[in-house]
């Protein structure tokens, strides 16, 4: 059970939406009583309103589903020209899968598909089915919105916060509790895959591009919970891209990676190749393929090395 | 005839987001027609015409623009059933953040964006707080984190909607809206329907032209500032 103190008091939910009370700790029907309606008009709302409102937050803390995907099936549906896709794929936690295909291949749809739930009712026919059954109308909602995670290729962030509030702010919308020291650890872990360190009093859009990718993988590892994590190309500006990968791993997250990046696609034990809408082909990735990533990965170091030393102020000597 | 008010603040991405719904039916034969409402030009026409979209264009004017919707919704609704139309699109900017165009039992939209702040939801009316649907576009801007604490902003001021996050550039989630489109109620005429909500209220000097400014000009329904 929840402790009350977690819960949302009427007073804070009432100023929160921006009304002036007098009285501190009343009910929300105390507080309903002395409202007068035509006030409540020209904020645009009523009294029915604002106790759902009151009452969803609450639901919205106390019953926040506990998703815990242990797989996820793909059925195949159709490509763009209504051929059969051939292949299924079964995704687990803790699995790095990559996505590869020109743009407008499908890869989008791909995603949508198993963000909707799809159950042969999208363009493509095809079927999500999680944990071995097919979802059913109420978990299909329960899920919504939770069961992706999207890194994009932004590399800024737009609110007007500095890294404190906003890591409060995304703790608050999850319930979780014992913020401090979600900050704490976050602030610390970016600050691991960034190297160019930043405190919790940097606003957020003053960031830089690494900086800024950094906080928003570690954020996505701790503090979202959804089990699968969409990668969109993770730049090359100065983060552990290895160890960023390692992170989502341990957080046994289902990790795809939509990438033209050689590095990140072979990062991956498997590949999907998408063609003309559809799944065309998973390819495993070989002990030869391995052996090319560690020379891309020795390279990718090589770089990230000369980088730090030129931001270092050092010379830079050949061998 | 299914009709859906679709409403937002200015720039939110309506036109994109009802643009890709209509692509996302694809070869299901589907006859949608838009009527934007706006006060003083638009384009968007322009933009359905050339998806092959049946438009038409209601401008206000000096008029409140909401007013001037529910003034003309139940001729715009017999013009679209004699076209034989089968969704009736009606899209309209929430220039105030009090419009409310939004009709009891009829399906209502409100678009909204990730870049407006989150703070923003809380500051929109009825047009959000009464929307059964509210799609949140441009999220591939910002991160994932910033869409989340927008989306719980959302839910906050409107615990019922169903949520949707559309991409307004590559259609992701449109075709989903679609299908909601598809399951709205039926109607064949909006006779003895009402609003969700009251309409912002004017009825004063400077409805009726007025320019001078001074107490002795004030008339009708006036409302003080309180500034103590």
């Amino acid at each position: 059970m929840q402790c009350e103190k977690h819960f949302i008091e009427p007073y804070d939910f009432l100023t929160e939406m921006g009304f002036e009370l007098l009285e501190k700790n009343q009910s929300m029907d105390r507080y309903m009583a002395l409202m007068d309606d035509d006030i409540l008009e020209d904020m645009g709302t009523n009294k029915e309103m604002l106790v759902a409102g009151y009452e969803a937050a609450h639901l919205q803390l106390v019953e926040e589903p506990g998703v815990r995907v242990n797989s996820i099936l793909i059925k195949g549906g159709f490509n763009k020209d209504g051929e059969k896709e051939a292949i299924d794929i079964l995704l687990k936690p803790g699995e790095i899968v990559s996505i590869v295909g020109p743009t407008g291949s499908g890869k989008s749809r791909l995603l949508g598909d198993i963000e909707w739930l799809a159950r042969g009712d999208t363009p493509t026919g095809r079927w999500i089915v999680i944990n071995g059954a097919l979802p059913d109308d109420a978990q299909r909602y329960c899920f919504e919105e939770k069961l992706i995670s999207q890194l994009s290729q932004n590399m800024n962030f737009v609110m007007d916060a500095n890294v404190e509030e906003f890591i409060e702010m995304h703790a608050q919308s999850r319930n979780i509790q014992q913020i401090d020291g979600v900050i704490e650890a976050v602030i610390n872990q970016a600050n691991a895959l960034a190297g160019e360190p930043f405190t919790r009093e940097t606003p957020l859009t003053a960031l830089s591009g690494g900086q800024s990718r950094a906080l928003m993988i570690v954020d996505v590892a701790f503090l979202c919970k959804s089990p699968i994590v969409l990668i969109d190309e993770i730049e090359n500006a100065g983060i552990d891209r290895r160890k960023a990968l390692d992170l989502l791993v341990k957080t046994e997250k289902i990790i795809m990676i939509a990438t033209h990046d050689p590095v990140l696609a072979l990062m991956a034990n498997r590949r999907l190749v998408i063609k003309n809408g559809g799944m065309h082909q998973i390819i495993e990735s070989n002990e030869a393929e391995k052996k090319v990533l560690k020379k891309l990965e020795a390279m990718d170091q090589e770089m990230l090395t000369i980088r730090n030393a030129l931001r270092n102020g050092e010379m830079i000597y050949s061998e | 005839m299914r009709l859906i008010t679709v409403a937002g603040p200015p720039s939110s991405g309506k036109t994109s987001v009802i643009g890709k719904t209509f692509e996302a039916f694809g070869k299901r034969s589907v006859e949608l027609a838009v009527i934007k409402f706006d006060c003083l030009s638009t384009a968007d026409e322009q933009y359905y015409e050339k998806k092959g979209i049946k438009t038409k264009l209601g401008l206000s004017g000096s008029l409140c623009p909401d007013h001037y919707f529910v003034n003309n919704i139940d001729t715009c609704f017999h013009w679209a059933l004699k076209e034989k139309v089968d969704i009736l699109v009606t899209e309209s900017a929430g220039l105030c953040n009090r419009c409310s165009p939004h009709i009891k039992e009829i399906l209502s939209v409100c678009v909204i964006d990730n870049l407006s702040g989150y703070h923003t939801p809380k500051k929109i009316g009825p047009m959000l707080k009464f929307a059964d649907i509210v799609v949140i576009t441009k999220g591939d801007i910002v991160s994932q984190a910033e869409r989340e604490v927008f989306a719980f902003n959302v839910k906050r001021v409107n615990p019922k909607a169903k949520i949707l996050h559309i991409n307004g550039i590559t259609g992701q989630g449109a075709a989903e809206l679609g299908k909601l489109f598809l399951e709205a109620n039926d109607y064949e005429s909006l006779d003895d329907m009402k609003l969700r909500f009251t309409m912002p209220a004017a009825l004063c000097s400077y409805c009726l032209g007025e320019t001078m400014i001074g107490r002795d000009y004030h008339m009708g329904n006036v409302k003080n500032i309180k500034l103590d």
